[in-house]
């Protein structure tokens, strides 16, 4: 028996793991084109652009976790094709390997801008861990570093920067920041606290090019603006790493298509994490995800599905962001809802937001809130319908509001 | 560094060697620890990683505060000793520490 894993992100790592849990005895192979072996993106942001951890802690598994349990890394290579004919899968150095299973955990990449200067050095993109080091050393106390996007990874660099002394000011092409995932409330909230740690923020502002001779020394937008720079981060979203598997005759429609046991239409090949495109039951809607959970609760779907004991995922997403010493754990899709509830005082940096469609609760986000975090997880798992003005009254205790 | 003993349910035992500055979490998922799930990888986010620190070892280990405390609240069944097993780091002083997997997470 033999696995090969196609990409060595959070959700390669997790899925070898979950193999050998659930027994898998055969080869496994895992194939992916950056230095590193598999692992965590999010303190790449955080923790780890702030100074606050140190490389080996960002690995999702230590080295010898491979060698204990016999699972293969091919690091520094590309998978440039897949024929499923013939069960193999051709790397970018020519080598041919055969499969019994495959796995495409090929994740996403940013989405790069295309416009004057965007070539300039200084300007960096933050998905990968050189990305991280590459602008943490470029950072120094007094430097201006403009982020173009205010959704949650430009927001986290520019706290990151500023406790390193840095000046930073966000663009944001949309009204508020985070606009995406997140209620107006608190959007609001995040901008006054970056405001409140000396971060300029720009809202309806559209970048439309860099100038600078070889390095960036201004952001420029259509409005006429300039804002001086001296980096530049850009944070305008990713697009899934789904070529290989159309070329590989796969269905693709943003996303892998696979069903809800991590399974592509070939009984051959599953799919997990950020490149998928799958249904999810507590929704009853197709969806792509970017996060940590679904990588990890799909892998791990996917890992008892090549085992021959296939279960349906099927979980309520969840999230979370830190930004200075504020937690925001978000639980829940909210898209769709028709009416949001606030819970607690945004004065008090402790706030939840609920959001309910026709009653039914969809989503939470849950600022300095854990115990809202939780409880809302349980709620919308039983598509409970909780009483809004119980939610709005924080007299009220969370565990009471159904 | 310190042995940790990692207790299932049913009564079986792995026993861990983990180095100083890893935590409780990080010997169970490094080592294949089952009921550990530990799903957002230490970020005190997910509550996945709840252990029961031993009655002999709370004290030395210590109780939840914060948005630990607040989270662990609302875990699977949890107890007077349930910490997140993320939020503890190994030292010396934890050297033979046994902690006790839930049913669940
Ligand atoms: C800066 C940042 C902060 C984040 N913060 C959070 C957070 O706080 N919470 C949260 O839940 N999520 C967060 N996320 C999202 C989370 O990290 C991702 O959802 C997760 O990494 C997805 O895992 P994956 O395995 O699907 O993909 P990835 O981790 O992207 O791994 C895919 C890998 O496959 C490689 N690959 C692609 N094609 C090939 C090929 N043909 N051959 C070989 N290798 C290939 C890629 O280079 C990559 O290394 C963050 C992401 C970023 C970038
Ligand atoms: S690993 Fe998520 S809270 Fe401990």
């Amino acid at each position: 028996m033999s696995v090969i894993i196609i990409g060595a992100g959070h959700a390669a790592g997790q899925l070898a793991a979950s193999l050998r849990m659930e027994g898998y005895d055969g080869s496994i192979r895992i194939i992916g084109d950056e230095p590193y072996p598999p692992y965590q993106r999010p303190p790449l942001s955080k923790q780890l652009l702030s100074g606050d951890m140190e490389l080996e802690q960002v690995y999702l598994k230590p080295d010898e976790f491979y060698e204990t349990n016999n699972v293969e890394l091919t690091l520094g290579k590309s998978v440039a094709s897949i024929d499923r004919g013939a069960k193999t899968v051709t790397l970018d150095d020519g080598e041919t390997v055969s499969y019994e299973k495959l796995a495409l955990t090929t994740g996403a990449r940013v989405r790069k801008l295309s416009i004057p200067g965007s070539d300039l050095d200084g300007i960096f993109y933050v998905r990968a861990i050189d990305d991280t080091l590459g602008l943490r050393d470029r950072f120094a106390p007094g430097k201006k570093l403009v982020v173009v996007g205010g959704g949650y990874i430009g927001l986290e660099v520019a706290a990151a920067a500023r406790k390193q002394g840095m000046n930073v000011t966000v663009l944001e092409m949309a009204d508020r920041v985070m606009n995406r995932v997140v209620a107006p409330e608190v959007s609001a909230f995040y901008e006054k606290a970056h405001r409140d740690h000396g971060v300029t923020i720009v809202t309806d502002v559209l970048v439309s090019g860099f100038t600078g001779d070889t390095s960036v020394t201004a952001v420029t937008c259509a409005d006429g603006s300039s804002y001086e720079a001296d980096l530049a981060v850009v944070g305008v979203g990713v697009i899934p790493n789904t070529e290989l598997a159309e070329a590989a005759g796969l269905a693709c429609s943003n996303g892998i298509v696979v069903d809800d046991m991590a399974r592509t239409e070939d009984p051959d090949v599953v799919s997990a994490g950020d490149c998928t495109n799958h249904p999810n039951g507590v929704y009853g809607i197709n969806l792509r995800l970017e996060s940590v959970q679904n990588a990890v609760d799909q892998a791990k779907a996917a890992a008892k599905a090549i085992c021959g004991k296939p279960e349906t995922y099927s979980a309520v997403p969840w999230f979370w962001s830190d930004q200075y010493d504020i937690k925001l754990q978000i639980v829940g899709l909210s898209q769709g809802y028709d009416q949001a509830v606030v819970r607690g005082n945004p004065d008090d940096s402790e706030f939840s937001v609920f959001y309910l469609r026709e009653g039914t609760l969809l989503a939470v986000d849950a600022i300095n809130s854990p115990r809202e975090y939780m409880m809302g997880r349980k709620l919308i798992t039983d598509h409970a319908k909780p009483d809004p003005a119980k939610i709005a009254d924080t007299s009220v205790s969370v565990k009471e509001l159904v | 560094m310190a042995k940790i003993t990692y207790v299932q349910p049913d009564g079986t035992k792995n026993e861990v060697e983990v180095p100083n500055g890893q935590s409780v979490k990080d010997g169970a998922v490094n080592n294949l620890v089952p009921g550990i799930l530990a799903e957002c990888g230490g970020a005190c986010a997910c509550a996945t990683c709840q252990v029961y620190v031993d009655a002999a070892w709370f004290e030395t280990v210590g109780p939840a505060d914060g948005v630990e405390k607040d989270m662990l609240d609302f875990a699977f069944d949890p107890q007077e000793t349930s910490r997140l097993s993320c939020q503890v780091d190994v030292t010396d002083a934890l050297d033979g520490l046994v902690v006790h997997v839930p049913e669940e997470q």
